[in-house]
């Protein structure tokens, strides 16, 4: 496992939010604060837990659309955010090596790189360990899915080796929020991107959804794959699109990810999709706004958790949720109760 | 025509692995002697794995006159000789492993690696109750294993008990921990039940990780007692009371090790045993039966929930064995021993030998384990290659390479069944 606790913390107020669980205990709460500091200590939990949760809710809709549509658990959607973090530091370093990495144009660059090049991925992903399953007895395109994991991590790990990547700060600095007794709330640069690129990457992907054909097929699939493709609907092309589309919001996430923490390494992957996977299901698997608003309220809990609790547990307070979640709210918050058929 | 089909078959198929490849191989990010990171171009090992690509997609094309694999589950041409072969091999294999430590030539670096293999035999045969029969994806089977580890290792240092006396209360606790995951969320859907499981080995590791008064944190537990040939210890001293001396042989440190390469087998053995024999009982049948069909099951008046617990907490008490084997032979555990990958890998091996099969979960482990043992030097690549083959048996042949079951109990004659007669229900 790598140790996280060699490496230059990466932001300042930063929780940093995935990392080993050994010696990370320096980087999240920063100690208790007296009832005057409370207000503005919260404030900077609040917008910390904010742009965390949308990273969260980025990945649980590319499980939540999968599960949707094939009923599987995408057990490799975790490891498509970590390729999508390593894209974009890859492509960071090409063309800053180029010096095109200044200013908003070097940053969409980097975005539309990471989304082709990991599109890429989710459609090959898809094309070699689930299409040739469809049909098959239930656990096998999950066993396959856990082996594209495996894969995928250990791919990473001898392609660009096991040792933690740290990037330099693309966009330092911030917005004084407030500041108080000398507590000052930063709204960072870099969480305002997060926000604002989420924002619009999820009301693209409504649209997308709700208005054009590809959405439309995307919804029949999910009522009923068979009736569809009797309706002339090509359902092979519709879940390859699905695997596409969840891709690059993966690998949106994995660009905010890399500029926001600055430190990927190959194993990112499982912790965060395991967490945006209990985002999906707190949310209620197969609802979209609801895998945005588990991942709001994950990235919340853990954000508030390492601030008041101990930081050390805080990965245990996120598969509690999951747990609590499945035994007492299995439908999630916005699902719908499923009907099991014979 | 054909050819034709498969140039450009492999044509599209090198563009796509140009594009997942380039970046990936062909640019490595390094971090540079000032910190900062660097890119290292290495654009032949790309190139090697694009040519690879097409060369592969081309002579697939070429051979099947298909674009795409299909799954199988009929009998190949192959599965009458296994299951011949098998027949031959499970006492062979027997036999080699009881008489192992007396085989000319073994030294102590074989018996080691005999006890590795060994355990995650056990470890296989353990999870295959649960995986194989039952049917139940546990994703966070190490989990047991640790409990079992650190139940002996907690007892013998705090309340000073013998190793044969935490080997059975290993087992309790384990399953007593399977019983009370399993409780809860044996109601859910396959799936969810993998992600749960998952996280709660997680769970586990995290807790033992950072309660450090009891457990020492990552820094683990050592000085965990050995084991004592009832009694007697295995003392270098050779005197009235140890093994040496009561035995009149002359003391050896290879005589623990030959203990231990037996406990282990005795362990596996009697997991293996269980299984086969609660295979015929009504319960072994219920697991089988859930795992074929769940609403069938019901339907037929079968306790879901309990035979659900029972595999898991079997599955769990063999793992808590194998924990406190585990602890005794280190005589060192942290919760570095227990993670993910450590599931991941007995997994590995419960699918790549045929779910269900106690031969071949054997087979697997003693290639899967005693194989990358060998070739050390390719450490790194192991997990690929697990991984790798996970999904290439789950893509050709999700029944397992046999593919064929012969029914637990059957009426008259008793025949192989097709793998393709067996309909898979939706539980």
């Amino acid at each position: 496992m790598v140790q996280a606790g060699i490496i230059a913390p990466p932001s300042p107020d930063g929780n940093f939010p995935y990392a080993a669980a050994a010696g990370m205990a320096s980087f999240g709460a920063t100690g208790k604060h007296g009832l005057e500091g409370f207000l503005a200590y919260a404030l900077q939990q609040l917008i910390n837990g904010i742009s965390l949760g949308m990273i969260y809710g980025l990945i649980a809709v590319g499980y939540t659309m999968v599960y949707g549509i094939i009923g599987m658990i995408n057990f490799a959607h975790g490891d498509v955010f970590m390729i999508g973090a390593f894209l974009s530091l890859i492509a960071v370093l090409l063309l800053s090596m180029g010096g095109m990495m200044g200013g908003p144009a070097g940053i969409i660059l980097v975005l539309l790189l990471s989304i082709v090049i990991t599109a890429a991925y989710g459609w090959a992903i898809e094309r070699i360990a689930y299409r040739p399953l469809r049909g098959s007895f239930r656990l096998a395109p999950l066993i396959s899915a856990i082996g594209i994991s495996i894969v995928l991590q250990n791919f990473v790990q001898v392609s660009q080796g096991a040792r933690v990547k740290p990037m330099e700060t693309l966009i330092p600095g911030g917005v004084e929020v407030m500041r108080e007794d000398g507590f000052v709330v930063q709204f960072a640069y870099t969480q305002m991107l997060i926000i604002g690129v989420t924002l619009a990457v999820l009301a693209v992907f409504t649209i997308l959804v709700t208005r054009t054909p590809l959405g439309r097929a995307m919804r029949a699939c999910e009522q009923d794959r068979k009736m569809a493709s009797l309706l002339g609907i090509d359902t092979d092309k519709t879940i390859s699109l699905t695997f596409v589309i969840g891709a690059a919001l993966a690998s949106v996430a994995g660009t905010m990810y890399l500029l926001r923490y600055g430190v990927i390494d190959f194993f990112i992957g499982f912790l965060a999709g395991v967490k945006a996977f209990t985002a999906a299901v707190l949310g209620g698997i197969g609802s979209l706004p609801g895998a945005v608003l588990g991942g709001l309220l994950i990235g919340l809990i853990e954000t508030f958790w390492s601030a008041y609790f101990s930081v050390q547990y805080k990965d245990v307070a996120a598969f509690s949720i999951l747990v609590l979640t499945l035994i007492f709210l299995p439908t999630g918050l916005l699902g719908r109760q499923e009907v099991e058929k014979v | 025509m054909r050819l034709q089909l498969a140039l450009k078959d492999a044509l599209i198929g090198a563009v796509v692995a140009a594009l997942l490849f380039i970046p990936l191989v062909a640019l490595r990010t390094d971090v540079g002697s000032t910190g900062a990171l660097t890119l290292r171009y290495r654009w032949t090992d790309a190139a090697i794995l694009i040519g690879l690509v097409f060369l592969g997609r081309l002579a697939l094309v070429l051979w099947t006159g298909r674009t795409g694999l299909r799954p199988s589950t009929s009998a190949g041409p192959w599965t009458l000789r296994l299951q011949r072969l098998g027949k031959l091999a499970a006492p062979a294999f027997l036999a080699f492993a009881l008489v192992l430590p007396a085989i000319p030539g073994i030294d102590r670096y074989w018996l080691d690696l005999g006890i590795l293999v060994l355990t995650y035999v056990m470890l296989g045969w353990g999870l295959n109750i649960v995986v194989g029969l039952a049917g139940l994806l546990d994703l966070g089977y190490v989990a047991f294993y640790a409990v079992g580890a650190y139940s002996y290792a907690l007892l013998a240092q705090y309340f000073g008990l013998s190793f044969w006396v935490c080997l059975p209360l290993a087992g309790i606790l384990a399953a007593f921990w399977g019983v009370l995951l399993g409780f809860p969320v044996l109601r859910l859907r396959g799936d969810y039940l993998a992600i749960v499981t998952l996280a709660f080995g997680e769970i586990i590791r995290v807790v033992l990780l950072n309660w450090v008064s009891l457990t020492g944190g990552p820094n683990g537990i050592s000085g965990i007692p050995r084991p004592s040939f009832f009694g007697l210890p295995f003392s270098m001293s050779g005197g009235e009371g140890t093994f040496a001396g009561f035995f009149g042989l002359e003391p050896s440190s290879v005589h623990r090790v030959i203990f231990l390469y037996y406990l282990i087998l005795a362990l596996a053995l009697l997991t293996n045993w269980v299984t086969i024999r609660l295979r015929r009982q009504p319960l072994g049948r219920a697991w089988e039966a859930l795992r074929e069909d769940e609403i069938a099951c019901r339907a037929l008046g079968i306790n879901v929930t309990i035979t659900k617990l029972t595999a898991f907490a079997l599955g769990a008490m063999f793992g808590g064995f194998a924990g406190a084997f585990f602890a005794t032979r280190q005589a060192f555990i942290s919760p570095e021993s227990f993670t993910f990958i450590e599931s991941a890998i007995i997994l590995a091996i419960v699918v790549l030998g045929g779910l269900g099969s106690q031969i071949g979960v054997a087979v697997a482990a003693l290639v899967l384990i005693g194989g990358t043992e060998i070739f050390r030097d390719l450490q790194e690549w192991r997990m690929l290659v697990f991984g790798g083959a996970m999904v290439v048996i789950m893509v050709l042949r999700p029944r397992g390479l046999v593919g064929t079951r012969t029914p637990s109990i059957a009426l008259g004659k008793r025949r192989a069944i097709d793998g393709k007669l067996v309909g898979e229900g939706h539980g």
